[in-house]
């Protein structure tokens, strides 16, 4: 039915891709705008590289703790993306958008990837803070890992939304803030999962962020094409595919 | 323009929101949806405009298949909530053209409507305010703006008027008849407001319980009544103002 009965798609991009640009544009420029929120969504893992950080590294490294210092960022800041369509659905602009022609998939996505594009800026500025202090991680290894949390953000952000569609909302801000904390710790980003006792190893690794932590702090250190990296990229990418599918479904569903 | 058999919407939890309304709409009318709160208007109205999906029922809107061809529906149309649509954070402006982006217009075809009908609605110079930051009266025409930006045959209102002051609500009445004088606009619009239904549309459809229980042009619905409020109070055997 694209494209039919005269609509006046002229652009050169196809409907959906179009769709999630406007949208995904549309939706940067707000969180450009909300410049404290920028900046306060990064403040907590930046508070552990300034104040944990040093202490750490009497221990380890700095490029083992701040790909650590990532996951975390990660899944608070795209984890709780969801918490902005929350307010979309109270304001009514969610409504208004679901009675355009656009695809629904598209104002789910744009949204997404514009949460991703936050939390790659507020990372490079993570690392940069990082290099500061004394990381020493090469150039290549550094973009790979911010374009692998950059796809765990995509991920995480959709399951965000989907939850926020179908939690009741007053609870959504409280208990996602709450569930990031035990997933934070198991990805093993404070401490090396390989220091714990055998059964949190274990629940550890029913835990997916784990191996993208392990697989940056790889990339981080300069080795690119380990297993580890493998295993890492691997998990992201189903995950994010994965997430991203189940969020769409969601958001199709939902008569928000 | 609007045809619907059967329509019904039956909630999850039970309700019986609406039941089975035939209602038909001709192309260039302003028809009134009157019924006290809680009668069914919003359900009716979210369903032809695809929000919801009818638990049983037929609708053809603006020539589409309701549920067939619900994205063809939706880009002929425009609607405006009972609660609007405007969020507090973002420059109205950038919105609205977003809005008539997602229509399919090309960036300076969009710059365009959006310029003409901010112009039309007298909000040029509110463009730039976060939606936070206008009044009631204002905030309800730009909802209108969002509903027109894009140029649809057929506009659907859920209670457009509601918790205006008299000014406003004028000058939203006025808006109205403007568009079908000039445009030939269709609309669907509700309310509980007896004095609005009778100045702005051509006929009424009254709902209570999720059913019609009379239509008709105002002095046709009003009958023997010396007012639509009387008429109203031996239909329903409650008044209108007192259920709202
Ligand atoms: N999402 C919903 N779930 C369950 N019941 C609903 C829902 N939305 C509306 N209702 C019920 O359906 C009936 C009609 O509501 P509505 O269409 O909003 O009426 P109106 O717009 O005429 O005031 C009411 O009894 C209302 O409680
Ligand atoms: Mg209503």
């Amino acid at each position: 039915m694209k494209g039919m009965k005269g609509m006046k798609d002229v652009s050169g991009m196809s409907g959906v891709v179009r769709e999630t640009w406007l949208v995904f544009r549309h939706a940067t420029r707000a969180a450009l705008r909300q410049k404290a929120g920028l900046v306060f969504g990064a403040l907590q893992p930046l508070l552990y590289l300034v104040l944990f950080g040093p202490l750490f590294t009497a221990v380890g490294t700095w490029e083992v703790l701040v790909p650590g210092l990532l996951a975390q960022l990660g899944l608070f800041s795209a984890g709780l993306a969801g918490f902005g369509i929350v307010f979309d659905v109270r304001s009514g602009a969610l409504e208004r958008l679901r009675v355009t022609p656009a695809h629904r998939a598209a104002l789910l996505l744009g949204r997404v990837l514009g949460s991703s594009l936050t939390l790659l800026l507020q990372s490079a500025a993570l690392v940069a803070v990082g290099y500061a202090f004394g990381l020493r991680a090469p150039l290549p290894g550094v973009l790979a890992g911010l374009v692998l949390m950059a796809l765990l953000g995509v991920g995480l952000a959709a399951l965000s939304n989907a939850i926020a569609l179908t939690m009741n909302p007053d609870l959504f801000a409280p208990v996602m803030s709450t569930v990031v904390v035990p997933l934070t710790l198991l990805s093993g980003a404070f401490l090396p999962m390989s220091m714990a006792p055998a059964w949190l190893d274990a629940l550890s690794r029913a835990t997916p962020f784990r191996y993208a932590v392990e697989a940056v702090r790889d990339l981080f250190a300069g080795r690119y094409l380990t297993p580890t990296v493998g295993v890492g990229v691997a998990v992201t990418v189903v995950l994010a595919a994965v997430c991203a599918v189940a969020g769409t479904r969601v958001f199709n569903r939902v008569n928000a | 323009m609007i045809m619907t058999s059967g329509l019904s919407k039956t909630f999850p939890n039970g309700a019986e929101a609406v039941r089975g309304v035939d209602l038909t709409v001709e192309e260039g009318e302003i028809v009134a949806l009157l019924g006290p709160n809680g009668a069914g208007k919003t359900t009716i109205m979210r369903m032809l405009t695809t929000l919801l999906r009818p638990t049983a029922g037929t609708a053809t809107v603006a020539g589409c298949d309701l549920l067939a061809d619900p994205r063809g529906v939706r880009g002929r149309i425009g609607y405006v909530s009972q609660g609007g649509g405007i969020g507090p954070a973002e420059p109205v402006g950038e919105e609205l053209e977003l809005h008539a982006l997602l229509y399919g217009m090309r960036p300076a075809q969009a710059r365009e409507r959006v310029a003409e009908t901010l112009e039309r609605f007298g909000l040029t110079h509110l463009a730039g305010l976060p939606g936070g930051a206008l009044s009631g009266g204002q905030r309800r025409r730009f909802d209108l703006a969002f509903g027109l930006v894009h140029g649809p045959s057929l506009l659907f209102l859920d209670e457009p008027t509601t918790g205006l002051d008299p000014q406003s609500r004028a000058d939203l009445w006025d808006h109205l008849r403007r568009l079908r004088r000039e445009r030939g606009l269709t609309v669907l619009l509700t309310t509980h407001y007896l004095d609005e239904a009778d100045a702005l549309a051509d006929r009424l459809v009254v709902v209570d319980h999720g059913a019609v229980i009379a239509e008709g042009t105002p002095a046709e619905v009003k009958g023997d009544a010396a007012t639509l409020d009387e008429a109203f109070l031996a239909l329903t055997g409650r008044s209108l103002r007192e259920a709202a």
